[in-house]
């Protein structure tokens, strides 16, 4: 490292400043930009109504990751229940107040601008799991005793966005906070067995799930049954994807996009829409992009030097692994289409807000990486 | 600082794990990709063009009909209709409303368009009204701004200007039905129309044309974003029809109020100038779509509108049957011309008293004056002695008991009657006095006016077997596809006999005694040659012939003779014939030889001063364009 390393709790605001990885925040730049101008082509060559707001979104979003980055990662450790418990708290309030809004009750409605909780609680959960799992002996992980407070931590958000009701969130607490275990240590035959379990259950949580989600995985598995009933959406997605071939029909020519028979391409099909323009070339390219953050976040994990710091990076980095995989799975045809949106590139307020705070986090994290936290430290400090 | 290394280690290993679990994933994704955009890639592409390209098809405009003078008979005229697309009106009930101060709309109407707003999609033009006259269509372009989404739309529906008078020739255009859907996907548009009879059916595929299309640009709902590609098709060929219309106007004018038909046919060429059945039919009222009463009238009228009593009415020919017989006779050497035969006003034959019109009796008679008093008595003996087989044989030479295969559909046979025929259809064998019934065109024999009309050009022609038509060619952009000039057989019979019999046909109308000289031509160089008859349709007892025949007048219609006749003119040269038919009319010579005169007049001048080839040397201008 070029940069000299001290103590990272005595460097100044300046110093941390040009600590950030700022070919990292180019990586997340390039994703975003390739994001409005795909919102730029939904809106058939407009900067209106989406693409402008999603950039000042992005710049805000850029505000708030160089913030949290610069703030000493102690602090994201001792607040990190409070911060999990006022998302839960949020959570619990749109299950009471939450206006509807596309179907489900996901937005709480705060006046100047609407909140969706569920995206909060995917960062909080990972911090609030990463300080359990820092401050616990690491003989303990194997004890299961252990492991009932973070898996109540895990499943009481994930049951209440599944009450939304909003699959595609519920899967990416269960797998984000999951890979958390896994990082921890907890034995490999445990989830093996939580794995038999759950397909135990499937018969039994079929039962819980809504007519529209049933539908879903049925028409997922034979989307060509019902071209123009439940399969529509997908067989249109897989539609433009074909027709986009290696280089696609270009900026602005996809027409399956402007000629609307792909939907919400402006959302959760955006990435239809840029491989269809941009083809092959194009599709691999954001994937292209999407992985070399990883492999960022990756580094950034192996790098730290406190538990807490590495479980929380890797934490958000596979958090956001599973945004992109489970989206680009879902409009390929992969998996059903669960509602999950393409992370930093899909038009939607909160999410980017979100994802911009957790590569805050993970920037934090890289700032902070010669930082060595105690065990017990912070219940010491409280 | 053991433990907090073993926790690296661990959480390494456990990172690598992850890592590895992930670019699995990763590997996932990028191998459905590839999938789709290569292994897939051609056969998605196809279905994108699927949703995106819709093909529509352009109905190309049917080809015109013009008679022999290049005036159009059947053409397309402009059909102008509001149409009304609901995603342009805020308001829709205001726009109704203020559209109905400008176009009288009936509660029918009104409720039908808001049922089609509601089915159709909001961009879809619904009809508002169609058939629009010249002031409708001024009326709502001028009151345009407060009918938002109110347009005007051009469309193309077929016009009869001469409306009944031709129905019988042109037929008419209706929508395609289940059972004619075939091949051109033309007949799966809505609203097209295909010649039903006449010659738009018999030269539907000519005048129909080649559908063009037009591939369009659709969006997921369907609405038109633009027009990728045109192909206007070809209109229809251009029909010219031998027929001339003002002639043809003129005779149903002449046989308005009767149930009759009549033919006239250029006797060389077999073009046939008019053929007439009235009562008509207005083929306009078959294109807009029948009402029930307007089709519950023309079937049940007992005048049988619809039926082209021209080529499809079967009449015994009565009289008009005697020069068959004469020159069966003739041709068979069986008598001479000159050979007397004595009517006292009946012949009998075993039991059964065969009367003459003429109660008296004409006295001593021979071929010429036989035919121009049309003496009954002389031909039933002239068809004792001659047998209807060689009747039959003349009869069938000059036409009857066949098709003539006219390019009109629904021509029937008519019925000539051998000894065969009756063994076969009746069931048994053929007595002499139905030979003496056909000597004078009673009986069995039956034929159509359009037979007769062929029967009597072969007899003033020369004995030559022209075969009639009504269209002279069809135009298609340059060339036209010319009939070629009819080389017709010759029938074989000895110009003597026809002379004779011809001889007796100009005495019919030119002699004090003939039964038309009531009805001549006295226009020097026009005048005319012919032949009356009167059919019976029912037998007259021995008890109602005692007690005196009562006159036509005096019986129901359905009862009183067809009266006609049939006839050539100018009779020194004959070029035109014609036949008149009219049912339940009365005596050939009071009522039928009158209408025949006069249309053979009014042919000689129009036609008259024409070259042979009438249409050919005519209009070389039209068919050069």
């Amino acid at each position: 490292m070029a940069v000299r390393r001290s103590d990272p709790s005595e460097m100044r605001l300046s110093e941390k400043f040009w600590q950030v990885s700022w070919s990292m925040i180019l990586l997340l730049c390039l994703v975003a930009a390739v994001g409005f101008a795909m919102l730029y082509s939904a809106a058939n060559g407009s900067w209106e109504p989406w693409a402008i707001r999603q950039a000042i979104r992005f710049a805000v979003g850029m505000v708030i990751l160089l913030s949290v980055a610069v703030v000493d990662i102690r602090f994201w450790l001792r607040y990190a229940y409070v911060f999990y418990f006022v998302s839960l708290f949020l959570l619990a309030a749109v299950e009471i107040m939450g206006t509807i809004g596309m179907g489900a009750q996901r937005w709480l409605d705060l006046g100047l601008f609407q909140l969706q909780p569920s995206e909060i609680m995917k960062v909080t959960l990972v911090l609030a799991l990463a300080r359990y799992f820092h401050s616990i002996d690491s003989e303990d992980v194997g004890k299961i005793t252990y492991l009932v407070v973070p898996l109540a931590l895990i499943l009481a958000p994930a049951g209440l966005v599944l009450r939304q009701p909003d699959l595609g969130t519920a899967i990416l607490l269960l797998f984000g906070g999951g890979a958390l275990f896994l990082l921890a240590g907890v034995r490999l035959w445990k989830f093996a067995f939580l794995f038999f379990g759950a397909l135990a259950v499937i018969p039994v949580a079929w039962q819980f799930l809504h007519g529209y989600q049933k539908k879903r995985i049925l028409v997922f598995l034979d989307p060509e049954s019902d071209p123009l009933g439940a399969g529509y959406h997908i067989m249109q997605s897989k539609i433009a994807l074909g027709s986009g071939g290696i280089f696609g029909k270009g900026f602005l020519q996809g027409s399956q996009s402007h000629l609307n028979f792909l939907p919400e391409k402006q959302t959760d099909f955006i990435f239809t829409m840029l491989a269809e323009e941009f083809g092959l070339v194009g599709g691999l390219g954001l994937i292209g992009l999407y992985l070399l953050l990883v492999v960022y976040g990756f580094a950034i994990a192996l790098q730290s030097r406190s538990h807490f710091g590495r479980l929380a990076a890797l934490g958000l980095t596979t958090t956001f692994f599973l945004y992109f995989f489970i989206n680009i799975a879902m409009v390929t045809g992969l998996i059903p289409v669960v509602g999950v949106p393409l992370p930093l590139v899909s038009y939607g307020g909160t999410a980017m807000l979100t994802l911009m705070f957790s590569f805050g986090i993970i920037m934090g994290v890289y700032v902070h990486r010669d930082q060595r936290i105690g065990r017990r430290w912070a219940s010491q400090v409280e | 600082m053991q433990r907090e290394h073993a926790r690296v280690k661990g959480f390494s290993r456990r990172a690598a794990l992850l890592g590895g679990g992930q670019a699995l994933l990763f590997s996932a994704l990028v191998g459905r990709l590839y999938y789709l955009q290569i292994t897939e890639a051609d056969r998605y592409t196809m279905l994108a063009e699927d949703n995106r390209i819709s093909l529509r098809l352009l109905p190309p405009p049917r080809g015109r009909i013009v008679d022999r003078h290049g005036v159009p008979i059947a053409l397309n005229q402009l059909n102008y209709r509001a149409v009304l697309v609901s995603e342009l009106t805020p308001d829709l009930g205001a726009t109704l409303s203020s559209l109905e101060n400008v176009l009288p709309i009936s509660e029918r109407e009104r409720r039908r368009i808001l049922r089609e707003i509601r089915r159709k999609r909001s961009f879809v033009p619904v009809t508002i009204k169609e058939n629009l006259d010249w002031d409708d269509v001024a009326r709502i372009e001028v009151n345009a701004p407060s009918l938002p989404g109110v347009s005007i739309e051009v469309g193309q529906s077929r016009y009869y200007p001469f409306a009944e008078a031709a129905g019988h020739v042109l037929g008419y255009v209706a929508a395609v039905s289940e059972e004619e859907q075939g091949a051109d996907p033309l007949l799966e548009l809505p609203g097209f129309r295909i010649g039903k009879n006449g010659v738009e059916k018999t030269y539907d595929l000519a005048l129909r044309g080649k559908a063009g299309s037009s591939h369009i640009e659709v969006d997921a709902l369907g609405r038109v974003i633009r027009e990728l590609e045109r192909d206007e098709g070809q209109s229809g060929q251009e029909l010219v029809l031998t027929i001339d219309s003002g002639l043809q106007d003129y005779i149903v004018h002449r046989l308005e109020g009767l149930s009759a038909s009549a033919v006239v046919m250029d006797a060389l060429s077999g073009e046939v100038l008019a053929l007439v059945s009235t009562p008509g039919f207005d083929p306009n009222a078959f294109n807009k779509g029948l009402s029930e009463e307007t089709w519950r009238d023309l079937v049940s009228n007992s005048r049988s509108p619809l039926i082209n009593k021209s080529i499809s009415g079967q009449y015994a020919p009565g009289s008009t049957f005697k020069m068959m017989v004469a020159l069966a006779a003739l041709e068979g050497g069986i008598v001479t011309p000159d050979q007397r035969f004595f009517c006292e006003g009946y012949v009998e034959l075993g039991d059964s008293r065969f009367h003459c019109w003429k109660e008296k009796g004409h006295g001593s008679v021979d071929m010429v004056s036989a035919l121009q008093q049309s003496c009954d008595v002389y031909f039933y003996e002239v068809a004792r002695r001659t047998g209807i087989d060689r009747i039959s044989e003349m009869a069938r030479r000059f036409g009857m008991g066949t098709k003539l295969g006219i390019d009109i559909p629904s021509e029937r046979d008519g019925l000539i009657p051998t000894r065969d025929w009756k063994l076969a259809v009746i069931g048994s064998s053929w007595q002499l006095g139905e030979t003496l019934l056909a000597g004078i065109g009673q009986g069995y024999v039956l034929s159509t006016p359009l037979q007769l009309a062929v029967m009597t050009a072969r007899l003033v022609n020369g004995g030559v077997a022209v075969e009639p038509h009504v269209t002279h060619d069809l135009v298609d952009g340059e060339s036209a596809l010319r009939r070629p000039d009819p080389a017709f057989p010759d029938l074989g019979i000895s110009s003597a006999s026809l002379a004779v019999v011809k001889k007796g046909m100009d005495a019919v109308a030119n002699t004090p005694r003939g039964t038309a000289f009531r009805a001549r031509i006295n226009e020097k160089g026009k005048e005319m040659g012919g032949k009356t008859g009167t059919a019976q349709v029912r037998r007259i007892s021995k008890w109602e012939r005692e007690s005196g025949v009562l006159k036509n007048r005096q019986r129901p219609w359905e009862e009183r003779d067809h009266a006609l006749f049939v006839g050539y003119a100018p009779y020194q040269n004959p070029r035109f014939v014609v036949s008149v038919v009219v049912e339940h009319g009365g005596g050939g010579s009071k009522v039928a030889a009158p209408v025949g005169r006069d249309i053979l007049l009014e042919t000689q001048r129009r036609i008259g001063g024409e070259g042979q080839t009438a249409v050919a040397g005519d209009e070389p201008a039209r068919r050069d364009g």
